[in-house]
């Protein structure tokens, strides 16, 4: 069925004055049925994708795929051009999300409660790999970015008119820290919590606004201090002057949806200006 | 085994654990990059690059019939850690290849290899679609065999009564924690990983250098790409190895076959600069004022700053300059010369044990 606007190339489109064909098997007429009815035509706006026009169309016609331009240099097709890195950490970002999703229906951010929630996780769950999915993927991505910017950098193509994707990519990078970071936490184990220490410590010795950090004690009104351990930066991170459970819900919150909403808005940016920079680059 | 084999195996071992000293190793792989870069295109031909890939698969299986590194590449944490490392080391021949091959092309007067292609221009649907399609199924094949094969860890409930020892930041900032031990916090905690970040960002506005954009070469940005690895490969993979794999309790220094003993001493005799400097050179002893006790590290802070990049600008970096400008250059001396000051410092503590250059623990001021 042909529909007014055109969209509604047939799968096999028989074309006027076209020499007689053998007569069609049933699979083929089965097929027919299902991809020339109104349902069918409804959802997709073009033909089997097999000549230049379809093959645009499917791209340009998908909300996910046209993300992608129609076309692009076959030299950025290439893996040992992209080594696929990019593709690779978005692809894991999804599979985290996924994984992370089902993760969520377990676990319970309190201190009473994660810790034996993870260990159900790990021992009363037959099969269960999600918790190994969703920590491997994590390595597993910050490997893939550092690669990708590793790549990035050795193909020159931060180079004018990329030079904002690439920060757009820093910051990217900067995001799957904070995300595996935030995450490392969630277990409540000595692991978890002492990493976590380590890794928050820093923030007392920020200048400033860390109450051992340089210049700190400057900051007074009067004999007033405003820099101190119950105020500083390390405070506002850790919700306390030491980790606790206000720590892991604070950590909690962030990893499951303030860090991962930023990350997603930043990766539209980023596969945005992919495109509007002129698609993967290439020697001019 | 024969027990002269396992006396030549045990003088390996010691070796190898000479050998991952700290000054001696980092040095040893300053060397080693440098080296790589310079005769890039002899050892990333097919026969030695492959010869260099089968001695390093052989040395981790050598290495892990040892006892003790056993004991640390089979943390489940530390798995993807010593994957990734060789993972890097092909991803640089990779690169450098690639440069090499390229490199001899552009002499030929032929233009890189993505030159050929890159005015072809290929349907998204199917050729990119297809290549997406299998590069998820793949990936979901060896996430779901890495998931089945190795158990995520889990240690005791959190309790922030028992520390443990040693106490590790998560693996990928474990190059920052390694510079705690040269810095104080606010240095290596805050300032540095700040840097990195402005740093990353600056670079396509530092580096105008219009050649190399969309295909690989060395020849063409040697400066640029000698920069950035010797900051990712040397500065940022290797200091995670070494926090990974040779750093045991009370983050004392171990070799990979070294037993991780808790009561291992080591002499704490670091100095700093004004103690040097007033004690041992002046013999007046420490005066009472900071800011006369810490003139000299302020001075020579000062001096490596402020006097050294326009110096820098008429002598190494005197064809750079006018192309660059003033703002760029400045920018890119100042990031240049904080990289390069955390070698500084790391052989200083190495060579004179110098802890401080300048102390003001008045004002948590410490470099
Ligand atoms: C969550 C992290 C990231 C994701 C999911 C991501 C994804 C992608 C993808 C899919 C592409 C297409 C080409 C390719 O695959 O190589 C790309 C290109 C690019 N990325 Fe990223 N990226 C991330 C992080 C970064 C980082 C850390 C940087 C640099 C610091 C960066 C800079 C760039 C640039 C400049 C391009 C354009 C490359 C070209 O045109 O050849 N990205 N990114």
């Amino acid at each position: 069925m042909l529909r007014p606007d055109g969209f509604g190339e047939s799968f096999v489109a028989e074309k006027p004055g076209a020499p007689s064909k053998p007569p069609k098997s049933k699979l083929t007429e089965a097929v027919e049925l299902v991809t020339e009815s109104q349902i069918w035509g409804s959802v997709m706006r073009h033909g089997y994708p097999a000549d230049g026009r379809t093959r645009s169309l499917a791209i340009l016609s998908n909300v996910f795929l046209h993300l992608h331009p129609a076309k692009m240099r076959k030299s950025g097709l290439r893996m040992r051009y992209t080594w696929c890195m990019g593709g690779l950490s978005f692809f894991l970002f999804l599979s985290l999300t996924v994984t992370g999703l089902l993760l969520m229906f377990y676990y319970r951010p309190t201190a009473e409660y994660a810790f034996s929630d993870i260990v159900y996780l790990r021992e009363d769950i037959p099969l269960g790999i999600m918790r190994e999915l969703h920590r491997w993927g994590a390595h597993a991505m910050v490997i893939t970015v550092w690669l990708h910017m590793m790549r990035v950098f050795l193909t020159g193509s931060y180079k004018p008119p990329r030079e904002f994707n690439w920060g757009v990519g820093v910051i990217l990078l900067v995001l799957t820290l904070l995300l595996s970071f935030t995450g490392y936490l969630l277990p409540w184990d000595q692991l978890a919590i002492w990493a976590i220490t380590v890794g928050t410590n820093m923030a007392r010795a920020t200048p400033l606004v860390g109450y051992e950090g340089p210049l700190a004690q400057m900051l007074k009104i009067g004999d007033i201090q405003l820099v101190h351990a119950g105020a500083d930066a390390r405070y506002f991170l850790t919700v306390g002057r030491l980790i606790g459970e206000q720590t892991l819900l604070r950590f909690y919150v962030l990893h499951c949806v303030g860090i991962p909403l930023a990350a997603t808005v930043l990766m539209a940016i980023h596969f945005w200006r992919v495109r509007k920079d002129g698609g993967i680059s290439g020697p001019m | 085994m024969p027990h002269f084999v396992a006396e030549f195996a045990n003088y390996l071992k010691l070796f190898a654990n000479f050998l991952t000293t700290p000054w001696l190793f980092v040095t040893l792989a300053i060397v080693l990059f440098f080296a790589s870069l310079k005769y890039y295109r002899v050892w990333t031909r097919p026969r030695p690059a492959g010869a260099i890939a089968l001695a390093c698969v052989l040395l981790f299986l050598v290495s892990v019939t040892d006892h003790n590194f056993r004991k640390i590449v089979t943390q489940p944490d530390n798995v993807p850690i010593m994957a990734m490392l060789y993972i890097v080391g092909f991803f640089y021949w990779l690169s450098l290849r690639q440069a090499a091959i390229n490199d001899e092309r552009i002499e030929a007067g032929k233009g890189p290899r993505e030159q050929d292609e890159t005015n072809d221009r290929v349907h998204v649907w199917p050729d990119l679609v297809y290549i997406e399609f299998i590069a998820a199924i793949l990936a979901t094949v060896v996430l779901t065999v890495w998931s089945i094969l190795l158990k995520a860890p889990l240690e005791q409930p959190a309790s922030l009564t028992r520390t443990p020892n040693p106490s590790k930041a998560p693996w990928y900032f474990l190059g920052l924690q390694e510079m705690l031990v040269y810095f104080d916090p606010w240095l290596a905690g805050v300032v540095l990983p700040t840097l990195i970040i402005v740093g990353l960002v600056a670079i396509p506005y530092i580096d105008r250098n219009p050649k190399g954009a969309g295909y690989y070469t060395l020849k063409e940005r040697p400066f640029a790409i000698g920069g950035f690895l010797f900051g990712f490969l040397v500065l940022w993979v290797l200091l995670v190895f070494n926090g990974t794999i040779l750093r045991g309790p009370n983050w004392n220094f171990f070799g990979p076959f070294e037993e991780w003993d808790v009561h291992k001493l080591v002499p704490l005799t670091n100095v700093n600069l004004s103690e040097v400097v007033f004690i041992q050179w002046l013999g007046t002893g420490l005066p009472k004022e900071w800011y006369i006790r810490e003139m000299p590290g302020i001075l020579l802070v000062i001096g490596y700053l402020v006097v050294l990049p326009p110096i820098l600008a008429r002598t190494l970096f005197k064809s750079m300059y006018p192309r660059m400008g003033f703002l760029r250059y400045h920018v890119m001396i100042m990031l240049l010369l904080i990289e390069f000051s955390m070698l500084i410092k790391m052989y200083l503590r190495w060579t004179v044990n110098l802890k401080y250059v300048i102390a003001i623990p008045e004002y948590f001021f410490n470099i």
